[in-house]
Formats: structure tokens, C-alpha cells, sequence
């Protein structure tokens, strides 16, 4: 298998700083011209990575929360063309890592070679894609995403086997999304003894990869407890449920309270 | 036809992570538990005793003499809870007892899929959560209280179109959540390999019995054509299966035309869809450019699924079987017709393929089979509705 040099703004994250913080939001949510303003607003508070979410009429991996950011989404008019050209200039002013996050039939019909193409144009560095098993990635997409030098993020689970998280640990770059339960985003608060083995026994594996936790990750608490035993970790639902309540503006507040105490 | 779990292009399991043990589980178990001689003694005695099986493959007299050919009626609308889902459903609760599962989820949209898979629990004595899109509660309220009698929770589904693909992804939902304690009875040929082949393979009494019965009844065991309604597929894999490589037997595949093609009310998934991935599975589906699923419509609930079955996509592509589209009205003249030429009153899905006569004429000795797959009990107030049978 021919390795993998794919090095960009994540790798060069990755290199050089723990306790990575990474938002997830929802492309066009709260209003459809958001986008932009969200990503600016991640940035200047201090954001290590931002997850952009393509948004899906039927995303099967998300809790409500996120779902309904979606269906909002959706009907406030966000495409996958739309996102693109609001995201056009995006690197005159945002230096962190972006990420691409969504349903792999979106980028099926957008076309796979296009959409790698237009997110390497852009200047985006990875894409997430939870229901696009590795082993189809392996055989039909690795070097077109690697033609464009884009990352390919997998996801782990704690019911993931030993095995397969090795096969995932050599066609994964950027790092490992390490789901921390069994459960769709949004549902979890806190983790117990049965997370933290899950956390040291995947830290003792010694993968070439760096891993990020998702999923549960809701406030201080939470994201101090994943930092000690990963690279960092990853909010979604929780920080979906605060532009809902609290707005844009607030986006700054959203991240000090997390980040207090690191 | 199948390889590696995919039929042509179409099949697969695409499917996010958490999704994957399960399914993982389920696809390195299921031949071989299908296989072995207790889950074969036990499935048969239950088809048998409990489904009211072999189902009885009627000679039509009365509509052969209206449509100018030999037509038989598989009646799996005989089989107990009314249609043939429960051929599904009892053998996936074995399968899950053989994999120690102690709780069944299921979706359903008209409801009849998860009658049958309440009733297998209710058998089995297991613990049994039904998705059902908050839509189809309003619409299907018997079966919603025959599920309830029979001891199953249902669970409406409040996302999204609140119907039939919302509540799949409600139970996918909980499945991710429970991955060890549940298995997860899908109730058509769709979803992430191995269902499709799985289901595929319950239903396919279906097609075994013809072949023993049209020997029978004609000294040869294939018929000309094969006709079945497709919604997502299930009780056309079933009847197709053994002839799916016996070329000397023509299939056809009628889809619920809605409203028409050109209404954009429609579920005609072939004629309109584009292939991408729904509900884990690469196939044929209704979607706007933008590779959202589009919500799709039909008088009867249970052809109105956005997507088809892998195989059938594969069916449609390869031009193994003809597709034809028939509209709401169409069918439900159908219906009527099929009620009173031969005493049957068949569910509205079933309906769609009795229309096909108006569209293809068969020669005097063709033998013509139909799956007549489900009874028209659940249908009546719909019928009732469209008829005006109350203000005759």
C-alpha cells in the first residue's frame, strides 16, 4: 500500500499542540448567510479546528439536536454549491483547519473528483464521512483524495475491534474521530470508568494517528476529561444547542467556558 | 447475483462506524445460522403451523377468461397477520435468538410490517419497539393498535417527513444506540448488506412453493411471467427469487405511480430516481440534485419508500425485468376489479400489479403468476373513501 504524505494545516495542528478544541456546526444554520460569520466568530475565539456540516434530509449518525440544525438548514435553502461559493476567499482570512463534514450520498451527487477538487481549491483539509466505510474509500477514492491532498478522517468506536482500528489507523490521516459511545451525536453526558478504559486502552495502541474524541463532549468538564488521554476534542450538538439559544454572538462566550482552566 | 454484497453496482453497506459491528455480526453469521438444520426445523415448522404455510397458488378462472390468459394468484395474502411480511419477520426472530438478542426494533410505514414483527416477538416472548413515522400513526391508526395488543411499544417518529424513511432512520438510530442487546428486523429487501440477501432469502418460499405447484398444476414448474408490486421489494424478491437466472420466465415489476410521473406526487423509484445511497444501501432513489431524498407519495403506504431494493435496481438495469408504473386510480380500479371477478379483496398495494392488463396484453397460454401479497382489510376505510361505498 503506498503511504500516505498528505501534509497540511491539521498534520501541522496536530504537530504542534494539544488540547485541541474542534467545533462542529451546521452549514446555514441558524440563518442560511451564517456560515462565514460562525467561522469567523470559531476562529477569533480561539478554535483549534472547525467542522463544517453539510447538511442532510436523512443523517442517520446524528441525535436531534444536529438533525434538526440540518432540516433547518435545508429549508432555509444550503447546498452543497451554495456552501462552496460562500466558503469562496475563506483562506484570506481564516488560518485554522477546515474540515468538510457529511453524508457521503451528498458528495456522490455532487460528484466525488468535483467535490475534492472544489474543497482543495478552497482550501479545505480534511473530510469527514461517516457512512463511507473505509474499505470503499480504500478501493474507489484514496487517490483522488489524495490527488488533491485532502485528509480522510475515520471514525473508531469502543466496540470497533482491535483489528479494524489498525486497518482504520493506516487509511485514516489527519487523525482518528474517536466516537466515545455507542450512540448517535447528542445523546451522552460525562463519562465513566467504562469511556476512560476505552480512552487508555485506544491511547496505549500506539497508533500512527493522533486521536480527537466526539460525541458527549458538552461543556469543561467533559472536554478537560477527553484531553487527558487524546489529542483534543470535538463539540457538536452541544455547541448546535447554544447558537439555537444564544445566537452568533455569543460564540466567543461558548468557547471561553469550555476552554476555562486549560 | 449477488457478489461480495453487491448485485451489480447496486448493494453494499454504507454505513458510519457505530453501525458496524452490528452489522458485521449479523453478515459473518447469517448464512450459516440460515443454513443449519435447527434454524431450517424451526422456520419451517413455524411457516407451517403458525404462518398457515404452503400458501395456496390459485388458478384464477374467472379473471384467465377476462384477461385472455392463465393467470394464478400466489395468496400470500392468506398468511396470518394478512400479507407476506411475516415470512421475514419469523425468520429473523430466529436469527436473532441464535444470535442472543433479547430486543427487537422494526420500522414500519402502513403498519403491516410491524404487525408481523410485534406478532413474532409476541411468539417469542421478546421485547419489541416499533418506529413508525408520526404521519403514518394518524393514517394506519388499526395497525397502530394492533401492534399495541399485540405488546409492542410504537415509537412515533417525528423527524424529517414524519413517514416510512424517517422511521428507518429512527431504528437505525436506536440501533446505534444499543448495538449489542438489539437486533434490528428490517422489513424489505433494503438497508446495508446482508438485509437485502437476508430478506431476500426469507421471502423466497415464495417462489419455491410456485415451483412445486405449477408443476402441479401445469407439468412444468416456470411460468411465462412473474408479477409482482414493488415498493421496496420484499415480496417481489421473494416470488422472483428461485427464477431470477431461469430465463424462460419474463418478470415483471409494477411501481406505485402515485399521482403520475410528471406530478412529482409519485413513488415510481425506477423511472425517477438516480442511483446514491439511502438507508445504508447503494441503489436507485427519488433525490433532488443536491442528493437530498425527496418524499414520496402513493395511495398505499407501503409502496410509497423513496428508494428499491439493490437487487431491483439491478433487475431494472440489467433489464432482467420490466418495470411498468401504475397511477393511484389505476390501481384502486384494480382493486375493485380483483374483488369482484374473483372474491378477493386485495391490499391496495397488490392492486398496482392487477392493473398491468390494461398496459400489456399476454397470449391465451401464458401462465401468468401474481404474488397477490397482502389482503385488503387494512385498505377498507381507503376503499370506503375512494368508492364512496358508504353513500351507496
Amino acid at each position: 500500500m503506498k503511504s500516505t504524505l498528505i501534509k497540511n494545516r491539521i498534520q501541522e495542528k496536530i504537530s504542534t499542540k494539544d488540547n485541541l478544541l474542534s467545533i462542529y456546526f451546521t452549514a446555514g444554520f441558524p440563518q442560511l448567510q451564517d456560515t462565514r460569520k460562525v467561522i469567523s466568530n470559531l476562529a477569533e475565539a480561539g478554535v483549534d479546528m472547525i467542522e463544517i456540516g453539510l447538511p442532510n434530509s436523512d443523517p442517520i449518525a446524528d441525535g436531534e439536536v444536529i438533525q434538526k440544525s440540518s432540516t433547518q438548514a435545508l429549508q432555509n435553502g444550503m447546498s452543497t454549491s451554495l456552501l462552496f461559493q460562500q466558503l469562496k476567499g475563506i483562506r484570506e482570512e481564516i488560518e485554522i483547519p477546515l474540515i468538510i463534514m457529511g453524508y457521503f450520498n451528498t458528495m456522490l451527487q455532487f460528484g466525488v473528483e468535483k467535490f475534492c477538487r472544489t474543497c482543495a481549491d478552497l482550501g479545505i483539509d480534511g473530510i469527514i464521512m461517516p457512512d463511507l466505510p473505509v474499505e470503499v474509500y480504500e478501493k474507489d477514492y484514496k487517490d483522488i483524495f489524495e490527488k488533491y491532498e485532502l485528509n480522510f478522517i475515520c471514525l473508531i468506536t469502543p466496540q470497533t475491534s482491535e483489528e479494524r482500528i489498525r486497518k482504520i489507523d493506516q487509511v485514516s490521516t489527519g487523525f482518528i474521530y474517536m466516537v466515545s459511545t455507542a450512540s448517535t451525536t447528542g445523546k451522552t453526558s460525562g463519562f465513566g470508568p467504562q469511556e476512560i478504559d476505552y480512552f487508555k486502552r485506544i491511547r496505549n495502541m500506539n497508533l500512527k494517528n493522533k486521536c480527537i474524541v466526539g460525541f458527549g463532549i458538552k461543556d469543561q468538564k467533559s472536554f478537560s476529561q477527553v484531553c487527558q488521554y487524546a489529542k483534543g476534542g470535538i463539540i457538536g450538538s452541544a455547541f448546535i444547542q447554544s447558537l439555537k439559544e444564544n445566537g452568533i454572538d455569543k460564540i466567543g462566550e461558548f468557547v471561553k467556558q469550555i476552554r476555562t482552566s486549560h | 447475483m449477488i457478489k461480495n454484497g453487491y448485485y451489480g453496482e447496486f448493494g453494499g453497506a454504507y454505513i458510519p462506524e457505530m453501525l458496524y459491528p452490528a452489522v458485521e455480526e449479523l453478515r459473518a453469521n447469517y448464512e450459516e445460522i440460515l443454513a443449519s438444520p435447527n434454524f431450517q426445523k424451526e422456520f419451517q415448522e413455524l411457516l407451517e403451523v403458525y404462518v398457515g404455510r404452503p400458501t395456496p397458488l390459485y388458478f384464477a378462472k374467472n379473471l384467465s377468461q377476462k384477461a385472455g390468459c392463465k393467470v394464478y394468484l400466489k395468496r400470500e395474502d392468506l398468511c396470518h397477520t394478512g400479507a407476506h411480511k411475516i415470512n421475514n419477520t419469523i425468520g429473523q426472530i430466529l436469527l436473532a435468538k441464535h444470535l442472543g438478542k433479547k430486543r427487537i426494533i422494526a420500522e414500519t410505514g402502513a403498519g403491516q410490517h410491524g404487525v408481523a414483527t410485534a406478532t413474532a416477538c409476541a411468539l417469542m416472548g421478546l421485547e419489541c419497539i416499533v418506529y413508525m413515522g408520526a404521519k403514518d400513526i394518524l393514517r394506519q391508526a388499526p395497525n397502530v393498535s394492533r401492534m399495541k395488543m399485540l405488546g409492542a411499544k410504537v415509537v412515533a417518529a417525528e423527524s424529517g417527513s414524519k413517514t416510512l424513511k424517517d422511521a428507518t432512520n429512527e431504528a437505525i438510530r436506536d440501533w446505534i444506540n444499543h448495538p449489542e442487546s438489539t437486533h434490528y428486523i428490517i422489513g424489505s429487501v433494503v438497508g446495508p448488506h446482508p438485509y437485502p440477501d437476508l430478506v431476500a432469502r426469507l421471502q423466497s418460499v415464495i417462489s419455491k412453493e410456485v415451483k412445486k405447484q405449477l408443476l402441479k398444476y401445469e407439468g412444468r414448474d416456470y411460468p411465462d411471467y412473474l408479477v409482482a408490486c414493488v415498493g421496496g421489494g420484499s415480496n417481489a424478491a421473494g416470488l422472483y427469487y428461485d427464477y431470477l437466472e431461469d430465463e424462460r420466465t419474463q418478470i415483471i415489476a409494477v411501481e406505485a405511480a402515485g399521482k403520475g410521473l410528471l406530478s412529482k406526487e409519485t413513488a415510481a423509484t425506477t423511472q425517477l430516481g438516480k442511483v446514491g445511497i439511502i438507508h445504508g444501501s447503494k441503489t436507485l432513489l427519488m433525490q433532488n440534485t443536491d442528493g437530498q431524498i425527496t418524499e414520496p407519495y402513493s395511495i398505499s403506504a407501503g409502496l410509497d419508500y423513496p428508494g428499491i431494493g439493490p437487487m431491483h435496481a439491478h433487475l431494472f438495469t440489467s433489464k432482467r425485468a420490466t418495470f411498468m408504473s401504475i397511477d393511484d386510480s389505476e390501481a384502486m380500479q384494480a382493486g375493485l376489479m380483483l374483488s369482484q371477478t374473483e372474491g378477493i379483496i386485495p391490499a391496495i398495494e397488490t392492486s398496482h400489479a392487477f392493473a398491468i392488463f390494461n398496459h400489456k396484453k399476454f397470449e391465451p397460454d401464458d401462465v401468468v403468476v401474481f404474488n397477490l401479497s397482502g389482503r385488503g382489510d387494512k385498505d377498507l376505510a381507503t376503499y370506503i373513501d375512494y368508492f364512496k361505498l358508504d353513500q351507496q
